[in-house]
């Protein structure tokens, strides 16, 4: 028991670690909206429909921008510095060009007769794309700290930590994308 | 070591292009980064200590005012008009003040001093010390989390003093009444604040429960063993696992409450009249907002006992100098109530329609927590039992901790049963359940740890005496305010109702009522007493002159009296033994660094 704690304590940096329970904390949210979902689906007046097909484009988009911010951080320790700030500036543009399908999307929704205060239905995907979206827009913010501190002349760090950590929350966004637009998709 | 290690490197990010300071000398920061954006756990646990107990005094001073109204409801008190305005004309508080004063306590109490103020303050501070750590995994975030919910408190003050009042809807926040800034004057701006200060509270808690959860599990000093962690750990562990976990789920339930109140959703509204103007909103359902919220509701009674309980078992077995009985049991039942929490939550929903079958099985879930709890109660007894008891004020708070949570338990196995929550739902039966059971125990979880911890946190002790008035007026007041309301409740007295005199059925409690809000007066006044207490010992308390005052097994009294950044000057201590050891093989304690003796078998 001790020898393995100790070596734990090696193994998971605390920032991962609080980044893995943040992520089932975010999860929990998700879960929440889900739920909800599901509840007020069962009930009457659902009105169902097809979700914009903007979605699969923005799907293929965070998709590349998760391979992206993969390669950034292989690129980071080989230390081809030069590489990685490419990488992480691309996906951080990925992001945002995630952002604004989204956005489209929303907008496409509103012609198709499906505003935000129109059917219940409709209020949720406004809500739960809206809210992943925010979270997604923060992990663009993460990277570009990271930007900052790829130029910084003064200090160099070395440590992957943040990168990895910044990495880890992109494929976890990714991966809630892909649930939520599953779920959407077949809890219609 | 790692943690060493750790620690360090944050500094390192933190102070970025600054240079490296000398880590043996721990520096001494400027006024604002050593007292205001403090990142040593210590400081931030007294932040929130100190906040908690602000908002405190707050909270119960708008009981004594609701109170009353409730005692004395033709009575005028002139004052009031001085210090309440058009709140209360005339001296008599009116029917809209009366809601936001109900609001307010409840959401002052159970969120802001019982969560904030309680595991905020003791997880910070005895987290990093009984589990030997420096600091927090993130002591930025843990800076974060305070400021946070400092800014979550500007907020709701705020909401006290805008033109419609704060939020008045309940503490729950139940809509269509929250969603509907038409509904009352108590629904308008007032609940915008309470939901954007409520936010700002959750964004705090997740990331201080984020920090507990790392830095214990991941930051323990050598040889610490989860199984050899004190209970106070423990306890706070499981705390910061719920919060993790259903404080989002409250916030979503905010989202879409918001956007029904401000982007013309319909997720809580349907068919609705007001003024009879019937409203646009179609297909909503209001009960989902009361799976959302209770989801978060449920879980957030333990948040607020489980830390409570963890602090009593430390302090029972400390002052009465005996091992604590049953420690894995104790574990188990904390990890059961943990699961039960989030299995129960529709027990507070019988009376909604819900469908009584599934009802039945919300009622079994519910009684199955009394087998923990038992558990829990017979392994505290047992603790004492025979035990050459010191009766400190906070041994006294610890004993009167299990008092109040097996008087407050037992109506709880009443509530829990869904024919019986039928007649008693929303009556003063419920109030004086949760009352003693989740506020008074937590209050008294809560003193018992302030007093025992004193010491640590500011280097003198707090005075016994006024300890002692302390706590036989609070433990005998508590009684005598909540014990009544069971049978008002019983008669069917609604909880929350402005004025009951006009019921010749209620009419007959009128005498009860004076003599509950006379106690409640005389018992605030007491609390201001150890607010007193509190503040002048700071100062003028008398001095610790041992590192370890109450003779306890536990690291955290290994550090200097005035700790400073980093906790321990030298190397973190090892750990060899659990934190139990009192009485054994003929000495009086055993310290945690201690090795086991060759003739010795671990516990």
């Amino acid at each position: 028991m001790d020898t393995m704690t100790l070596e734990q304590r090696k193994k998971i940096h605390p920032h991962k670690y609080s980044l893995w329970i943040a992520m089932g904390s975010i999860t929990m949210m998700f879960i929440g909206f889900t739920s909800a979902y599901i509840v007020k689906r069962s009930q009457a007046n659902w009105l169902a429909f097809e979700l914009p097909h903007i979605f699969w484009l923005s799907t293929a988009i965070i998709l590349t921008s998760s391979l992206t911010v993969h390669l950034a951080l292989k690129q980071f320790k080989e230390r081809n510095m030069q590489r990685y700030k490419q990488l992480i500036t691309l996906t951080a543009i990925l992001g945002v060009a995630f952002a604004v399908c989204q956005w489209i999307g929303f907008s496409q929704m509103k012609n198709m007769g499906l505003p935000l205060n129109g059917p219940v239905s409709a209020s949720f995907i406004y809500v739960i794309v809206g809210v992943h979206m925010l979270h997604v827009l923060g992990g663009v913010v993460a990277l570009l700290i990271m930007f900052g501190r790829a130029y910084r002349t003064r200090v160099r760090t070395y440590s992957p930590v943040p990168i990895e950590v910044a990495a880890t929350y992109w494929h976890f966004v990714d991966v809630l994308w892909i649930y939520l637009l599953i779920f959407l998709s077949i809890a219609r | 070591m790692s943690n060493e290690a750790t620690l360090h490197s944050q500094q390192e990010v933190m102070h970025g292009a600054h240079d490296h300071h000398d880590h043996e000398h721990h520096h001494e920061g400027s006024f604002i980064s050593k007292y205001v954006f403090s990142m040593d756990h210590k400081m931030i646990a007294k932040q929130f200590l100190i906040t908690g107990i602000v908002w405190a005094i707050i909270g119960a001073f708008f009981s004594v005012l609701f109170r009353l109204q409730l005692g004395f409801p033709d009575a005028t008190f002139p004052w009031l008009e001085s210090i309440l305005g058009h709140w209360a004309k005339g001296g008599r508080i009116s029917a809209e003040a009366y809601y936001a004063l109900v609001t307010m306590h409840g959401t002052i109490l159970v969120f802001f001093v019982l969560t904030a103020g309680l595991s905020g303050t003791f997880s910070n501070l005895l987290i990093p010390l009984q589990v030997g750590a420096r600091d927090m995994a993130s002591p930025f975030m843990n800076c974060l989390s305070y400021w946070f919910f400092f800014l979550a408190s500007l907020v709701m003050m705020a909401s006290l003093f805008v033109q419609t009042g704060p939020a008045s809807g309940g503490w729950t926040m139940y809509p269509p009444l929250s969603a509907l800034g038409d509904a009352s004057i108590g629904s308008k701006v007032g609940v915008d604040l309470w939901l954007t200060s409520m936010a700002l509270f959750v964004v705090s808690q997740l990331l201080g429960g984020l920090n507990y959860i790392s830095t214990l599990l991941n930051m323990r000093t050598k040889g610490m063993a989860m199984t050899k962690m004190p209970l106070t750990i423990w306890s706070f562990f499981f705390t910061a696992v719920l919060g993790v976990l259903s404080f989002p789920v409250l916030l979503s339930g905010f989202i879409l409450l918001l956007m029904d109140r401000h982007a013309g959703t319909s997720f809580y509204l349907s068919d609705i009249f007001i003024a009879g103007k019937a409203l646009a909103n179609e297909g909503g359902s209001a009960i989902l907002y009361q799976h959302l919220f209770w989801f978060l509701g449920h879980p957030e009674v333990y948040i607020i006992i489980l830390p409570a309980m963890g602090m009593v078992s430390e302090v029972l077995a400390v002052s009465a100098r005996k091992p604590i009985f049953g420690y894995l049991a104790m574990i188990g039942s904390l990890f059961a109530i943990c699961i039960l929490a989030f299995l129960v939550w529709a027990h507070h929903m019988f009376v909604t329609g819900l469908n009584p079958f599934l009802g039945a099985f919300f009622v079994l879930l519910t009684l199955l927590i009394a087998v923990p709890s038992a558990i829990k109660v017979f392994n505290w007894i047992t603790t004492i039992w025979k035990g050459n008891i010191n009766f400190t004020p906070a041994s006294l708070f610890s004993i009167g901790f299990v008092s109040t949570f097996i008087s407050g338990g037992l109506t709880g196995i009443w509530l829990g049963n869904s024919s019986i929550d039928i007649h008693l739902h929303d009556t003063m039966f419920v109030i004086a359940h949760f009352h003693i059971v989740m506020g008074v125990s937590a209050f008294f979880g809560m003193f018992a740890g302030i007093y025992h911890w004193f010491p640590k946190m500011y280097g003198r002790f707090m005075n016994q005496t006024i300890g002692y008035i302390h706590f036989w007026v609070t433990m005998i007041g508590a009684y005598l305010i909540f014990w009544p309301m069971h049978y008002e409740g019983m008669a069917g007295m609604p909880r929350r109702y402005y004025d009951v005199s006009g019921w010749a059925s209620f009419k007959q409690f009128g005498g009860l009522n004076e003599f509950i809000t006379i106690v409640v007066i005389l018992v605030f006044a007491v609390q201001l007493l150890f607010v007193f207490n509190f503040f002048y010992s700071i100062f003028k308390g008398r001095k610790m002159t041992t590192q370890n005052p109450w003779n306890a097994t536990t690291l955290e009294w290994t550090t200097p009296i005035h700790a400073g950044h980093g906790n321990w000057p030298g190397e973190i201590p090892e750990v060899y033994r659990w934190a139990y050891d009192y009485s054994k093989d003929g000495r009086d304690f055993i310290p945690q660094t201690e090795p086991i003796g060759p003739n010795e078998s671990a516990h």
